[in-house]
């Protein structure tokens, strides 16, 4: 399969990307690591006319203390994540869940950032970032802005970047010593979640993030809320599928789906430690 | 676009269509036969090539990409003409193939998983060779030729 032509420029800069973006508007589209975007492109699921490649952007790509968070640059592979003891002592979720997307030669290519941008309400990375509380910030014409992860993806395939805008840092709060697991069920080893749920005890509280519930990753908030007013793990995880709008495929569903949201969600609480 | 890459050692230049899919260069221009294409949606691994020394999977990645960058493939991997890579004898010996169509992309994705993780468990491999299916589903005796491989038993 062979993708619809198109132009291509490289970038070296986020600056040059951005004004390419401002340049050519919503026919471009910024290529990172490939791995979510060429496959639709390869089934004309996505038809860029241009398409432009910061790959070579290698000041993006970095895991950085932040104080009191962790900084990731978006063109940080997913096995850097992986691999970080950087992560795996102060945000372990982030680093775990990234070894679970794809396999190992997607993980070697795909990078967090063209992840997130990509906005798939079924990937892994969104379940981490949204349980965590974590920010993306985007970088535009006029400078930067941090947008809360809640606020982030908007859609089925819809983020909150404008055209002209590209994510260069994600940043989530440092986690040392918190509860956390990330439950995700499929068919082959490599494939997407049918349903993922992340857990995360932060501040006193529980967070807990679905994906592929619903056209966006999403917080489990009736879980979260009955889990504040006291209830057990296994009673609020009862509540896992409420507020969700879980999609029928090949695979799973509606039905299928709201059930392993509340086994999963249990699964992902009891070994966060809450009980 | 003129590229120039090396492949197996070699500095190969071309010029390609910027859709051109690294794994159709390999196979249509440079007639490196041995990396196959089998599912051509990443899902498979039979087109797994080594791009500066990690397994990657050709049909998901640009040619133009690919421009300045390292890439193994099977052909680049035995040391010479009449010896085989390590990795290649422990699948002969081990019987770690059946109709051969995954073989180059798994022994690729193997010695990969060996540079990231020299000791691995069953597990390790198992998980390390995810992305790579074998419809013959000769799982066990390919896990046995990386484990022999890992274990040393074939060294070149």
């Amino acid at each position: 399969m062979i993708p619809a032509a198109f132009d291509y420029v490289r970038a070296g800069s986020a600056e040059e990307a951005i004004a390419l973006l401002g340049e050519h508007g919503d026919e471009a589209k910024l290529l990172a690591g490939g791995h979510s975007l060429l496959p639709m492109m390869k089934l004309r699921l996505a038809v860029p006319s241009v398409l432009v490649d910061i790959g070579r952007v290698s000041d993006l790509s970095y895991i950085n203390d932040g104080g009191d968070h962790i900084a990731v640059g978006a063109l940080t592979r997913h096995r850097a994540l992986e691999t970080s003891e950087l992560l795996a002592a102060e945000c372990p979720l982030l680093g775990h869940v990234a070894g679970e997307v794809g396999d190992p030669q997607v993980r070697h290519r795909g990078t967090i950032g063209g992840s997130l941008a990509h906005s798939d309400p079924a990937s892994d990375l969104p379940a981490a970032v949204l349980a965590l509380g974590g920010s993306l910030v985007a970088q535009g014409p006029n400078g930067s802005r941090e947008i809360s992860a809640g606020d982030f993806f908007t859609g089925y395939f819809e983020s909150a970047l404008a055209d002209d805008e590209m994510l260069t840092e994600i940043r989530v709060p440092k986690a040392p010593g918190s509860g956390w697991n990330y439950q995700k069920f499929n068919r082959r080893a490599q494939d997407w979640a049918i349903v993922g749920a992340a857990a995360v005890t932060v501040n006193g509280g529980t967070n807990v993030a679905l994906v592929n519930m619903g056209s966006v990753p999403l917080r489990a908030s009736a879980v979260e809320a009955a889990l504040a007013g006291g209830a057990s793990a296994a009673d609020a995880a009862e509540q896992a599928a409420e507020g969700t709008d879980a999609p029928t495929d090949l695979n799973a569903t509606p039905d299928y789906r709201n059930h392993l949201a509340r086994v999963l969600t249990r699964r992902a609480l009891e070994a966060a430690g809450v009980s | 676009m003129e590229i120039s890459v090396t492949v197996n050692g070699e500095t190969r230049t071309g010029d390609v269509e910027p859709r051109t899919l690294l794994v159709y260069w390999l196979r249509d221009d440079l007639r490196l036969t041995g990396t196959n294409i089998g599912c051509d949606t990443s899902s498979c691994g039979a087109c797994t090539v080594h791009v500066n020394g990690e397994s990657v999977k050709s049909c998901t990645m640009l040619a133009v990409q690919a421009d300045g960058e390292d890439i193994l493939t099977i052909e680049g991997l035995a040391p010479s003409e009449d010896e085989l890579h390590p990795m290649q004898e422990a699948f002969r010996q081990n019987h770690g193939l059946q109709c051969g169509y995954c073989t180059p992309g798994m022994v690729m994705a193997a010695v990969s998983l060996l540079e990231e993780n020299p000791d691995p468990s069953e597990r390790d491999v198992r998980l390390g060779l995810e992305g790579n299916l074998c419809r013959c589903t000769g799982y066990h005796n390919i896990v046995k030729s990386v484990l022999a491989c890992a274990a040393g038993e074939t060294a070149a």
